[in-house]
């Protein structure tokens, strides 16, 4: 397929296309140009490398070096020295935050080591755009099995077998909900694949859209042989226009090489998929609500039973399952169960895939065996915590999860495990917090986001988490009260029971795994009226001691002018500066202007 | 119909004839297989033509589906990816996804507010700007991250906000 003598691949991830990739990619050709080489490289833009806080990333093969944060203008360099010498450019290595060396492969790096992709496998590889790259690493093989050699029946044990689970969030056996599909009888059935992913943070499902969409097109196929259905539908988030783009754009490759359609593969069987853009609204991550939505409707879950698999979409029997979900599918048919199951947990066998992000060193996607612990995801593969600050608490499964402090890092991830903790897989948001964040704040913040985005179709959710939300806005004022830290854990606990649809089960999880993990922080707010982070702005005040020297860049930096000379003399006669806390707005601005070594700004 | 319409690319429409705007859509409708349970990508496309949904594009579509105008004044209210107010001439967007939070958004979009003097989640009196809060962007690697008008700005402090307002208005100037 690319039969030039070098290759040279450039993350197109939506991450790396904020930070440049495109710009890169102009100035690689250029540069090829001017050197007489253009013919002799192959430019592909591929799917997320993952480690997203270095990028751009390039990585040049047959030598397979791994370039970071390249921009345009390094090209000039990269095609001189490297393509044209055969040297590295040192500077444009990943070195080791601990030894300081240099990277050559992306394997020599922490961030990689202990990493493993099946979901991932092909995003980084493939040019997403180039249906061939995907067969040449044995893409749609599996359909070609699921087709020819296997019964619907058959397929569907294989998928049993290897124990998948749904990734995401609740971790329902996927093998069993196909055969509730295949049970079903009825002539017309829907496959739908939810890319709704509307965690914050999150971009798993996203970057394996934008990397490898055939894995998902292809297992969406095997599915709907599997139950005996000939309609397909991606849902997916309008916020995510380059993964739209490339799905569109895969859906028809496949279609002209016979992949989807009518009559695959001469089977007999037809399978045509179609793209869905959602409408910004994060209960459409509910299947049933999601259904709602594929109708026209306001995004309102239904109630269950009836579960889609009897009555779904146009009350026909309906399987639907996460991207990741789908990803892990092909290769599970081709290399079978009992490859899936040797890695990750007894009970949650395979990987997990992960958007770390946060305060951490090495933001990014990783994958990783289902048991991993904690510890070895933030400190190994993450690189820690930035610029030497303390870990507080890392949070999963987004507005749905909870936080899960140092005392639990060791604890082996799996869909049991975190939920046993208090917190849930979700579908794989990853966020780490540092000594600066307040966890009355973050759990506001989150309650903030269900709050809009509850349906308001039951009372639990709509009026209750409403109340929580007060409660947290009160305590983060310093206007809580001592009985509020009850009220809170009695009200969490009755929505949590008395909701409809999943949103609402798990909207208090944010509030009330703080409260089991950091009780010391929202008694520190409410009995002691102080914020231990700073965060909450209303319990802080900046105050200008003694020290000043009366240099005034504090007042220049003010951006409501509210720091004014009126103090007590220094010894050279000048008047040392004051804030009037009438008028501060406690932005902060001011601390870092003040010199170090005076360092007279303080934060009560 | 408001007099002037502005779209995402800040072109006035005030020449183009609305009667191509209603036939665009009127195609775009034409073209489906079926109306049932079109609605939401009706919208999609009508918010792509008009650039947000007034009250009149809504009886529009309403009667174009054969559907009550309420059951789509329901459904457009409820996604967030429909705005019945017009935008402004430039859009600032601030990612408050939990990663850009964690790492100082809140500030990022403070700074915004207090230079435009506006409010989040509005469009400003003049029409020049519209400052919205966005859930999250999916770029956490470059937390906290902002898009002005489709091209992103990451890893910000609110130190850089002055700086890509005065580069906003200048490019607008130089054409």
């Amino acid at each position: 397929m690319h039969k030039t003598r070098l290759q040279i691949l450039i993350c197109g991830g939506t991450g790396c296309i904020s930070s440049g990739c495109l710009e890169v990619e102009d100035a690689l050709v250029a540069a090829l140009e001017k050197h007489g080489i253009r013919d002799e490289a192959t430019i592909l833009k591929v799917g997320c490398f993952g480690f997203c806080e270095q990028g751009p990333i390039v990585k040049i093969y047959p030598d397979n070096t791994f370039y970071v944060r390249v921009e345009a203008k390094d090209c000039e360099e990269l095609v001189a020295e490297h393509l044209m010498k055969g040297k590295h450019v040192d500077r444009l290595l990943f070195k080791s935050p601990i030894t300081g060396e240099s990277c050559h492969h992306h394997m020599d790096m922490a961030f990689y080591k202990t990493q493993l992709r099946i979901a991932l496998m092909h995003c980084g590889m493939v040019d997403p755009e180039n249906i061939e790259d995907y067969i040449g690493v044995g893409g749609y093989e599996a359909l070609a099995m699921a087709l020819n050699d296997l019964s619907q029946q058959e397929i569907i044990d294989i998928v049993k077998a290897s124990g998948l689970r749904g990734r995401g969030g609740a971790g329902f056996p996927t093998g069993n909900k196909w055969q509730f599909g295949l049970d079903n009888k009825s002539d017309k059935k829907y496959i739908i694949c939810n890319a709704d992913e509307g965690d914050p943070g999150a971009f798993m499902d996203r970057s394996i859209m934008e990397g490898d969409p055939h894995a998902v097109l292809e297992a969406m196929a095997i599915a709907g042989k599997a139950i005996g259905a000939d309609e397909g539908v991606v849902y997916i988030r309008a916020e995510y226009p380059l993964a739209v783009n490339r799905l569109r754009v895969a859906i028809a490759q496949a279609e002209k090489y016979g992949l989807l359609g009518d009559n695959i593969m001469g089977s007999g069987f037809n399978f045509h998929v179609r793209v869905n853009l959602g409408a910004g609204a994060f209960v459409c991550g509910e299947e049933t609500a999601l259904i709602n939505s594929l109708e026209g409707q306001r995004g309102e879950p239904r109630l269950r039973p009836p579960f889609p698999a009897q009555k779904g979409f146009w009350g026909q029997p309906t399987v639907n399952c996460n991207v990741e979900t789908y990803a892990c599918i092909p290769l599970i048919i081709t290399r079978g169960a009992d490859w899936f199951k040797s890695f990750g947990t007894e009970k949650s066998p395979g990987t997990k895939v992960f958007a770390l992000a946060g305060k951490i060193n090495n933001v990014g996607l990783i994958e990783v065996p289902m048991g991993t612990t904690l510890r070895e995801v933030i400190y190994e593969i993450g690189g820690g915590i930035p610029k030497g600050k303390k870990f507080k608490a890392v949070q999963t499964g987004g507005p749905s999860g909870g936080c899960i402090s140092e005392k639990n890092l060791d604890v082996g991830v799996d869909f049991d495990t975190l939920t046993a903790i208090g917190s849930m897989m979700g579908s794989g948001g990853m966020i780490v917090m540092d000594e600066d964040d307040c966890m009355v704040n973050i759990a506001k913040f989150y309650l903030e986001f269900t709050v809009e985005e509850s349906c308001g179709k039951c009372t639990p959710c709509r009026v209750g988490n409403t109340r929580m939300y007060e409660i947290l806005e009160r305590i983060t004022q310093g206007k809580g009260k001592p009985e509020d830290l009850v009220e809170l854990r009695e009200l969490g606990q009755t929505i949590k029971d008395a909701s409809l649809c999943g949103l609402g089960n798990t909207a208090p999880n944010p509030v009330l795994s703080t409260l089991n993990h950091f009780m010391d922080e929202y008694e520190a707010h409410v009995l002691h009226g102080k914020c231990p982070a700073g965060a909450c702005k209303d319990l802080v005040n900046y105050v200008i001691t003694e020290k000043c020297i009366a240099c005034s860049l504090c007042a220049k930096a003010c951006p409501v002018n509210c720091i004014h000379p009126t103090g007590s003399e220094t010894p050279n006669g000048k008047k040392k500066y004051v804030i009037d806390q009438e008028a501060c707005i406690k932005c902060g601005a001011c601390i870092p202007k003040c010199p170090p070594k005076i360092g007279a700004i303080v934060r009560e | 119909m408001s007099d002037v319409f502005i779209s995402k690319e800040g072109v006035s429409f005030m020449e183009k004839n609305e009667k191509a705007l209603y036939a665009e859509l009127d195609a775009y409708i034409g073209s489906l297989p079926t109306k049932q349970g079109a609605l939401i990508s009706v919208l999609h496309k009508a918010q792509d033509i008009f650039g947000f949904l007034p009250k009149e594009v809504q009886e529009y579509v309403a009667e174009k589906l054969d559907i009550p105008t309420s059951k789509v004044y329901g459904v457009l209210t409820f996604y967030s990816f429909f705005t019945m107010t017009q935008k402004g001439k430039h859009r600032v967007n601030v990612c408050m996804g939990t990663a850009c939070f964690v790492r100082g958004a809140d500030k990022v979009l403070e700074k915004f507010e207090r230079d435009l003097g506006m409010k989040a989640n509005t469009t400003r009196e003049d029409g020049l700007w519209s400052l919205d809060a966005l859930r999250c962007i999916g770029a956490c690697g470059l937390a906290p991250i902002i898009t002005v008008d489709g091209k992103s700005y990451g890893r910000l402090t609110e130190d850089d906000v002055t700086g890509i307002i005065e580069t906003t208005l200048a490019k607008e100037e130089a054409k």
